[in-house]
């Protein structure tokens, strides 16, 4: 080969591989989107990924279960967290409920803004154990919203769900835990600042799912 | 050409000769290998009774993140590619890199990265100490200001490999001698083919991976942050995306060390040649669909471990491949034991019970056990230290007589080789004892019942440590004079690299010799 040619094969090359370099760091990204799309697709993280993208149809899924299967309890389990630096007391009136699969079963959740400013808070789901998660469905749900709260107030919430008697059998027992988050300000021990418009894309979505 | 080199200091900043930013690149490695030692040296003395006494527990931690980091990045993948620069040109026939501008970029832009991701240490809130993983939300939400550097550290390095590895490929690729076939490269150059094809696959992935942590912590994105509905396992995925084939990435040019040194010290050809390449390609392969191994306990569905189960411990399959090669190379060989060749066989027997431990984490429900314990800490040094650091200790004694055109010295060499061999076993064996027994890793302080194996290991590591610096002394000693070496150096060692004066001259090759 002589240098001439040599040289264009090599600029070749690298011309090549860079593309490939480019579309690999495209494909980090895309991970994410893909990540979404495998979780929801098996039911599989414990997240309400209807929920947050706002395909999350309640009357859909309750349709569907027409009788109560009184041949067994299913034990569901209530947790009720903040996430870092709220200023906020929020529990589950009731911790642990017995349910027929198919009974609509309403329990409270109490929330109380113990700040001086309004807040407005969105509560996240989370399902364990995690292939359980398609099996617990929400008829209404403080969730479904984003909740304001003035300085001082307290209030409490509705869940009103329902087991699908379609839950494998080995399931005895569901955990549904909430955590509260801080819409306006997510990151209040980081000095970094954060645009309110940007970030929580999902909050326009889940209202959107309500409508 | 005349054999005309410029001098002094320009001539190592503005050089494009392979041999000279090899020289570089090993020089860099060798200076990162003792700055991320004195990182384990600082973790080894907390370590050496419970409680807290050297560092306070911070500290600790960003001395456990940047040891990782800097060997990672900054001794094995660097030293990798120094030998690569050498002798990738020399062993194919080619006068220099297909790229060497680039080359001379791609190693400069390294010292920068060093010095940034070391300076971190120096900030407001301390450096990293989030583990070489940096999970978010620590790393996100909770880590320090001096994370957005770190980042910038890996982007940068990053860039540096993945140009480095354009470069292996199309001098690799384009540049080899006629006659010289793909099936008749050495299995060095042909390691480095794949590792190169790994890192452009995987290093773009991390660059990603920070970059989303880089707009998740300033411009307010929830990549992974479940308040704006992402999620950090997320994270977990796309970095052991990267994170695997990068332990591949360091273990491959070890293998094509090996494979280089065994034949020439067993007087015989490499048992399984072609074995060896497809053996190395089917690793590479599975690298990529094995990820979630390093995360078993986050909650997967049971298909899911049992998938990543059996896709692990299928890379057994070709790794056996490869130390039965070794074995069968020197089954019946004419072997003698010079520095080389005892830190190859090092390799072989302690890389094998790396392996093998790394076979019990594959099995999920036994890694339930082993994970983020000691036993995993133990697991990676032993594939790590004994192995890919072996493999490049003994790659600089194979062929820096060929380098400098001296010999080194075989009895501190041999002496280095026992030192390290001995106190690597005190400082890592007893880690798979407390880790089995439940010690957790990442901590400065630990349960007093974990006390005399810790004890041991702390000055099985001190012994270690202090023995790198005979190293130094040996390298150093041996660039300033000795013996002067042949030019075959070995007893009819095989390859073209062989073939040249020794030392080699600033250029080679500039005809391509013509390959049977």
């Amino acid at each position: 080969m002589t240098d001439k040619n040599q040289n264009k094969a090599n600029n070749i090359t690298l011309g090549k591989f860079s593309l490939i370099a480019v579309a690999m760091f495209g494909f980090g990204f895309a991970l994410a989107p893909m990540y979404e799309a495998f979780c929801q697709a098996f039911g599989i993280n414990g997240r309400f990924v209807e929920i947050q993208d706002g395909t999350y149809d309640s009357s859909n899924k309750v349709a569907n279960i027409t009788e109560v299967d009184k041949s067994r309890l299913v034990k569901v389990q209530f947790t009720a967290s903040r996430n870092q630096n709220m200023n906020w007391e929020f529990k589950a009136l009731e911790s642990i409920v017995e349910v027929n699969p198919g009974e609509i079963r309403v329990v409270k959740f109490y929330a109380k803004n113990n700040t001086d400013k309004t807040v407005i808070a969105q509560a996240v789901p989370s399902v364990s154990p995690g292939r359980a998660t398609k099996y617990l469905n929400k008829i209404e749900c403080f969730c479904f919203t984003q909740q304001t709260f003035k300085p001082g107030e307290a209030r409490e919430m509705p869940l009103r769900f329902v087991v699908d008697p379609a839950l494998p059998g080995k399931i005895s027992t569901l955990t549904l835990a909430y955590t509260f988050f801080d819409t306006q300000n997510r990151r209040a021990s980081n000095m970094t600042d954060n645009s309110r418009e940007t970030k929580l894309a999902v909050n326009s979505v889940v209202t959107n799912a309500q409508q | 050409m005349s054999d005309h080199k410029p001098s002094g200091i320009t001539r190592w900043i503005f050089t494009t000769n392979h041999k000279d930013i090899g020289t570089l690149y090993l020089w860099f490695a060798f200076i990162m290998f003792f700055v991320g030692g004195s990182m384990a040296m600082v973790i080894r003395a907390e370590l050496l009774q419970p409680g807290m006494q050297v560092v306070d527990p911070l500290f600790f931690n960003s001395m456990t993140t940047m040891h990782g980091l800097i060997m990672v990045f900054g001794a094995v993948m660097p030293a990798m590619v120094g030998f690569a620069n050498w002798m990738v040109p020399m062993m194919i026939g080619a006068p220099d890199m297909a790229l060497p501008r680039m080359n001379n970029w791609s190693f400069w832009i390294l010292p920068f990265a060093g010095t940034m991701l070391v300076s971190t240490l120096f900030m407001e809130g301390g450096g990293p100490a989030f583990g070489w993983t940096f999970y978010a939300p620590l790393s996100t939400t909770f880590a320090p200001q001096s994370t957005d550097f770190f980042i910038f550290a890996v982007h940068l390095l990053g860039f540096s490999s993945i140009m480095g590895a354009i470069n292996i490929i199309a001098t690799i690729l384009n540049m080899r001698a006629p006659g010289m076939t793909l099936m008749k490269m050495p299995l060095f150059v042909w390691t480095w083919l794949i590792t190169a094809f790994l890192l452009i696959a995987v290093m773009p992935v991390l660059a990603g991976a920070v970059t989303m942590m880089l707009t998740d912590r300033n411009f307010g994105t929830s990549f992974f942050d479940a308040a704006g509905g992402g999620d950090p396992v997320l994270f977990q995925h796309v970095f052991w995306f990267f994170g695997h084939p990068e332990v591949y990435i360091m273990i491959l040019p070890s293998f094509g060390i090996v494979s280089q040194i065994i034949p020439t010290f067993a007087r015989k050809q490499l048992f399984g040649y072609a074995s060896m390449v497809y053996a190395t390609a089917a690793i590479a392969f599975l690298s990529f669909i094995v990820w979630a191994h390093h995360m078993f306990t986050v909650g997967m569905p049971v298909a899911g471990e049992l998938y990543f189960t059996y896709a692990t411990v299928m890379i057994a399959v070709p790794t056996a491949v490869k130390v039965f090669n070794w074995t069968a190379t020197m089954w019946k060989g004419s072997m003698t034991f010079e520095t080389p060749m005892l830190w190859a066989v090092g390799f072989v027997f302690l890389f094998t019970v790396g392996g093998f431990t790394g076979l019990m984490m594959g099995v999920a429900p036994a890694d339930f056990q082993y994970h983020d314990t000691y036993f995993i800490v133990a697991h990676f040094h032993y594939v790590l230290v004994p192995g890919a650091v072996f493999a490049i200790i003994g790659g600089i004694y194979y062929w820096i007589p060929k380098w400098t055109g001296n010999m080194y010295d075989e009895k501190l060499g041999k002496l280095h080789f026992w030192l390290s061999a001995i106190s690597v076993n005190i400082l890592f064996f007893p880690q798979h004892f407390i880790g089995l027994a439940g010690m957790p890793r990442r901590i400065p302080d630990y349960a007093v019942q974990f006390s005399e194996f810790n004890f041991m290991s702390s000055i099985g590591g001190f012994v270690f440590g202090a023995t790198q610096l005979l190293f130094l002394y040996i390298v150093i000693k041996c660039i300033r004079g000795g013996e002067k070496a042949t030019d075959q150096v070995w007893d009819n060692p095989e390859g073209l690299e062989w073939t040249i004066p020794s030392p080699a001259p600033y250029h080679t090759f500039e005809t391509a010799p013509q390959i049977k």
